[in-house]
């Protein structure tokens, strides 16, 4: 359960087209991440998985059988929006019950499932209170209880941890994660956090403009990205990129240079440029080097590397793990 | 308002209008109990004396008090039905991209402008009327027999004729209440598996208790005083059939000049008005706690 495959959906509002053909393939109990900048049709992708915008073409299966025209109910897909969009006037409790009682299902098993859910959820204590007297965090554990009640053959997840703050994130990332790995039901997952992309996802799909610009495993994508658009997106600090006469040399129009991969160095090596501003984590340091001739290049080093704004500093390219890409973008 | 001076402040700012409001509420009031204790009748100036509850018992014996009681209160509840079901009815479909929608909603929201006396006319006079009347011609057309509304079912006419006035009230304000409905909170009842039933049942009509209960009260206190609808179109008839307690008080002093009884009418008037006051609160005040 749990095999989506889409076959060149498009989208239109309008005359505006946002999403101008995808196909993909979403193998059962994957765990897959739609990652792009805003506006990059993420959301709408995910909607028209889900049902809640219809296709203005192409088709969608689910588990092998053609669901475009299928209402999102009867998808049998589970959906945690990022507002949480939960029952304001129900308690827990009712909310996590609710689609097993659209369903029909009797008070006993109903009892019985959400018990458990909310057991799963750390919720247990909070059956009785409305979703206005909780906090973000246990907002979201019960638009995901609600989800998991219904034993979808997916689950969507849109951004479901942008409103919480950072330690929460961290949390809800790993918690979600191994609902994953106790549930093994596929998982979409939208957000433009791309470390959230990285550490969860079994498989990254880039998205830019409506288009797919690359499918693969978090390492394939940082290893080998297919064109800039990936090579710039995937990885932070986000790789650097020149053109111009640094690429001409390697024969390329543009090569992308990873910043933990460049040799910095205080005595010598290829090129060289002053310290801009540096940016210290403490277990690393960013540095912001303004080469000669060719513009800004950022350095990831050692926390304990000792250079300040205004030094002169070499870097050096790595020759191995240089990327090189064509004037269309595509990598040779 | 968080701090003692800020709440202080507050209070004495609006001490002038609720000076205000309390003369003029308790100027009035005191003057109708004095009267409601006076036996006072207009054709005899100069000849008042306490006659202690005459009055009260006077008109609450009147046979017409009962039938004026149960009138106001069929007449309240039937335009609070008709408005509360009619006014969701309406907001729901002019809440759907339909086109031409400004204009419904001009053409909804106009009835509120008209007043009662003239709306109460065009009714009488153009529509319910059994010679000239729209519904008339229409049964006629029909080859059935007309109804004369006014006189075979005065109370009825009037209430439809209340409700269709209060309608564009309660549908303005179910529409704003169903425009700040989230519509994830939708789209999440819809992937639950609810359909537009259950969404309406689950979903709408929870978010939109807040509303139903706004209106319900304020047309509570406007419909306990209805008068122009019946002034201009029965006349409280035919008998006593559409009189509700604002008629029966206004027959006794205009009509009969008893200034002392309707004075007890009005202080009648005044507690029925505070029970179904407090009835009402208690059963959907809670809506209003957030
Ligand atoms: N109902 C709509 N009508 C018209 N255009 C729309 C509609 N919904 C989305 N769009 C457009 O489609 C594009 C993609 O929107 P979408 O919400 O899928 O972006 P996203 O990738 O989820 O972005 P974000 O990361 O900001 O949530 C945007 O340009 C948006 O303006
Ligand atoms: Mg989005």
């Amino acid at each position: 359960m749990g095999a989506i495959t889409l076959e060149k959906v498009t989208k239109s509002f309008g005359d505006v087209s946002v999403i101008p053909g995808v196909d993909l393939e979403i193998a059962e109990g994957e765990f897959v991440v739609f990652v792009g900048p805003s506006g990059c049709g993420k959301s709408t992708l995910l909607r028209l998985i889900a049902g809640l915008e219809d296709v203005t073409s192409g088709t969608i299966k689910i588990d092998g059988v053609d669901a475009t025209g299928t209402s999102p109910a009867k998808r049998g897909l589970a959906m945690v929006f990022q507002s949480y969009a939960l029952y304001p006037h129900m308690s827990v409790y009712k909310n996590i019950a609710f689609p097993l009682k659209m369903a029909g299902v009797d008070e006993a098993t109903i009892k019985q499932k959400v018990e458990s859910a909310a057991a799963t959820l750390n919720l247990t204590n909070y059956l009785d209170r409305r979703p206005g007297q909780l906090s973000g965090g246990q907002r979201q554990r019960v638009a995901i209880g609600r989800a998991i009640v219904r034993e979808p053959a997916a689950f969507l997840f849109d951004e479901p941890l942008s409103n919480l703050d950072a330690a929460l994130r961290v949390n809800m990332r790993l918690e979600i994660s191994e609902l994953h790995n106790s549930l093994a039901t596929t998982m979409i997952y939208v957000t433009h956090d791309q470390v959230e992309a990285m550490t969860m996802a079994d498989k990254i799909v880039v998205l830019h403009d409506g288009y797919i610009e690359q499918v693969g495993s978090p390492l394939e994508l940082y290893r080998n990205p297919a064109n800039v658009f990936v090579a710039g997106f995937i990885g932070s600090p986000k790789m650097n990129l020149l053109e111009g006469a640094a690429a001409a040399k390697y024969d390329a129009h543009t090569i992308g240079i990873r910043p933990e991969h460049i040799e910095l160095s205080t005595e010598g090596g290829e090129w060289s440029g002053v310290v801009g501003v540096a940016e210290h984590l403490g277990s690393d340091t960013f540095l912001h080097v303004n080469v000669d001739n060719i513009g800004l290049v950022t350095a990831r080093v050692n926390g304990e590397f000792g250079v300040r704004h205004g030094d002169r500093v070499w870097v050096t390219p790595p020759a191995d793990r240089l990327y090189r890409f064509g004037a269309d973008g595509l990598a040779l | 308002m968080a701090t003692k001076q800020t709440q202080v402040t507050a209070k004495i700012m609006m001490s002038p209008a609720v000076l205000m409001l309390l003369a003029w509420m308790i100027v009035p009031l005191g003057m109708t109990l004095y009267f409601s204790f006076l036996r006072y009748n207009l054709l005899m100036p100069g000849m008042e004396e306490f006659t202690g509850f005459g009055n009260y018992e006077f008109f609450l014996t009147d046979p017409a008090f009962l039938e004026a009681l149960g009138n106001t209160l069929l007449l309240v509840g039937g335009v609070l039905l008709a408005t509360v079901i009619g006014g969701t009815f309406l907001a729901i479909l002019i809440d759907q991209p339909i086109w031409g929608r400004g204009i419904v909603r001009l053409l909804v929201i106009a009835p509120f402008f008209v007043m009662p006396t003239v709306s109460a006319l065009v009714w009488k006079n153009m529509l319910m009327h059994p010679v000239n009347g729209l519904f008339a011609w229409i049964t006629r057309g029909l080859g059935a027999e007309p109804v004369d509304w006014l006189a075979d079912l005065p109370l009825f006419s009037i209430t439809v004729i209340v409700a269709w006035g209060w309608l564009p009230f309660a549908t303005l304000i179910i529409l704003t209440a169903l425009q700040s409905l989230d519509s994830e909170q939708k789209e999440a009842a819809e992937m639950d598996g609810a359909g537009p039933i259950s969404i309406f049942w689950f979903i709408t009509l929870p978010h939109l208790s807040r509303a139903l209960t706004v209106v319900t009260l304020i047309e509570t206190i406007f419909l306990l005083s209805v008068f122009a609808e019946i002034y201009v179109t029965t006349g409280g008839g035919p008998g006593t059939a559409s009189t509700n307690l604002p008629f029966l008080i206004y027959i006794q002093a205009l009509l009969q000049y008893d200034a002392g009884t309707a004075s007890a009418g009005g202080v009648v008037a005044i507690i029925l008005a505070n029970i179904v006051a407090i009835f009402l609160i208690r059963m959907i005040g809670k809506n209003l706690e957030t």
